[in-house]
């Protein structure tokens, strides 16, 4: 349950584009095209899920304040957390080198659809965000750090889809010139958030006896947001 | 400017309008957003930004020819963290109210592309001197926006600049809420943030119509 629950809140309720405004850069870079959107996406996902289990273990084992006590009694006292900025961003660094490596040699197929992307993610606020969302948020175990890593991804990978396929077709309408490319997105982002702050109440107010309720309605919210976002497609094309 | 030729000059009012980072170069935007509820926090993001990007430019540029440009990456991630450790240090012994308001955001300076961006594009090609203005003059366009947002989502969504109620009180009906305004508690949250600064975007775009993006 734990699971689930995060699971669906870092995706809806705490989205790292529309409720933290993590990883904008090269979301409005690479948002021109779906493809392309897809592969730094999924370059995304697949990052945060190696960082930050690793920078959990860092934060439990290494920073935080006695976590050195496994060394002996002696060093309980002291709080290394005023490292974890330089810590998590030289692990993210280094690991996203390693990736690229290990990638490169056992799945170039692989490769060639992230490969370009890897590079450009260590730089990418997303990653350290969630890292460093991780530790403000004082997730429990390696698990729960684990599917925080993966669900945040997938967040992020759902806003950059959408925003790309209604570029793709807001490139036919005819947005007062001002406003084309850069302002346009910004808008199109901001109305994207107010719609997903519809998902805010989604998991409060429920208790263990209601849950299968609360599944269904779970799963009829995000018909609803596709909906509403094919409906903002078809707005698009009838602007055409 | 006397003091500055005129060349140099330019290095600091230029990215103030005609290349805005945030605007025009689209940098940075990623830790712009989610402080800008308010004027305080917006204004300490600012300086915070201001000493990372024109000590890290300065150092960059010190160092830039015996940096192997394979590992660059690295070092100006590591150098753009130690000063963010000092910024943090600092606001968390002297304004630890604010710094709890910032949370994760004073972190994220790290990673924010205006950084990154111009150690990439200019500190590793120019000078000291010339790095530190660009640094100033880049920090203090992203600095505006930041200061236009968090006034206007501070003023309309709370009614007051810095804690100080400008506009009167709004349980006691005093001020301009006598003659029934009312405070828009939308612009306190997330959505207006973006909407603002495409707003700004709009504005700045009529203005100046040589910005004007192609479809």
């Amino acid at each position: 349950m734990e699971h689930i629950e995060l699971f669906f809140k870092s995706i809806f309720i705490d989205n790292m584009i529309f409720a933290t405004f993590l990883g904008m850069c090269s979301y409005l870079a690479v948002s021109k095209k779906v493809a392309t959107a897809v592969g730094l996406g999924a370059a995304v996902i697949f990052v945060l899920a190696i960082t930050v289990p690793l920078n959990w273990l860092l934060d439990v084992y290494l920073l935080k304040d006695g976590a050195l006590a496994w060394l002996g009694p002696e060093y309980a006292q002291y709080d290394l957390s005023f490292l974890s900025f330089i810590m998590f961003i030289a692990t993210i660094a280094t690991m996203v080198q390693l990736v690229e490596i290990v990638v490169e040699k056992f799945a170039p197929a692989l490769y060639n659809s992230l490969g370009i992307f890897l590079p450009l993610i260590a730089v990418n606020c997303a990653i350290l965000g969630g890292s460093l969302f991780m530790q403000s948020r004082e997730i429990q175990t390696l698990g729960l750090a684990f599917n925080y890593g993966i669900s945040s991804g997938i967040g992020w990978f759902l806003a950059i889809l959408a925003i790309a396929a209604i570029r793709e077709k807001i490139r036919y309408s005819d947005v007062p010139a001002p406003l084309r490319g850069l302002g346009i997105t910004f808008i199109i982002t901001g109305l994207m958030a107010i719609g997903f702050m519809s998902f805010g109440g989604m998991l409060t107010g429920g208790d263990d006896e209601k849950e299968p309720t609360e599944q269904t309605a779970v799963v009829k919210k995000i018909e609803i947001k596709k909906d509403a976002i094919d409906i903002a497609k078809n707005e698009t094309e009838i602007k055409e | 400017m006397g003091l500055l030729s005129k060349k140099d000059a330019k290095l600091i009012t230029d990215p103030l309008a005609d290349n805005n980072p945030i605007t025009i170069q689209v940098l940075g935007i990623c830790s712009a957003l989610a402080v800008t509820a308010e004027l305080k926090p917006s204004i300490v993001m600012a300086v915070s930004v201001m000493f990372v990007l024109a000590m890290g430019s300065t150092v960059i540029s010190l160092i830039r020819n015996i940096i192997p440009s394979k590992i660059r990456i690295i070092v100006q991630l590591v150098i753009a963290a130690a000063l963010v450790i000092i910024v943090d240090q600092i606001l968390k012994a002297f304004a630890y109210e604010l710094s709890k308001q910032l949370s994760v955001f004073v972190g994220l300076i790290i990673t924010n592309c205006i950084i990154m961006g111009r150690f990439e594009a200019f500190a590793l090609a120019n000078g000291p001197w010339r790095s530190f203005l660009d640094g100033i003059g880049n920090s203090a366009g992203y600095g505006i926006i930041l200061i236009i947002v968090g006034f206007f989502r501070e003023l309309l969504g709370s009614g007051s600049l810095l804690g100080y109620k400008v506009l009167g009180d709004a349980i006691e009906k005093t001020g301009v809420y006598a003659y029934g305004y009312e405070n828009n508690g939308f612009m306190l949250l997330a959505p207006m943030a973006l909407i603002t600064i495409g707003i700004i975007i709009w504005v700045q775009r009529s203005r100046n119509t040589s910005l004007i993006e192609q479809n």
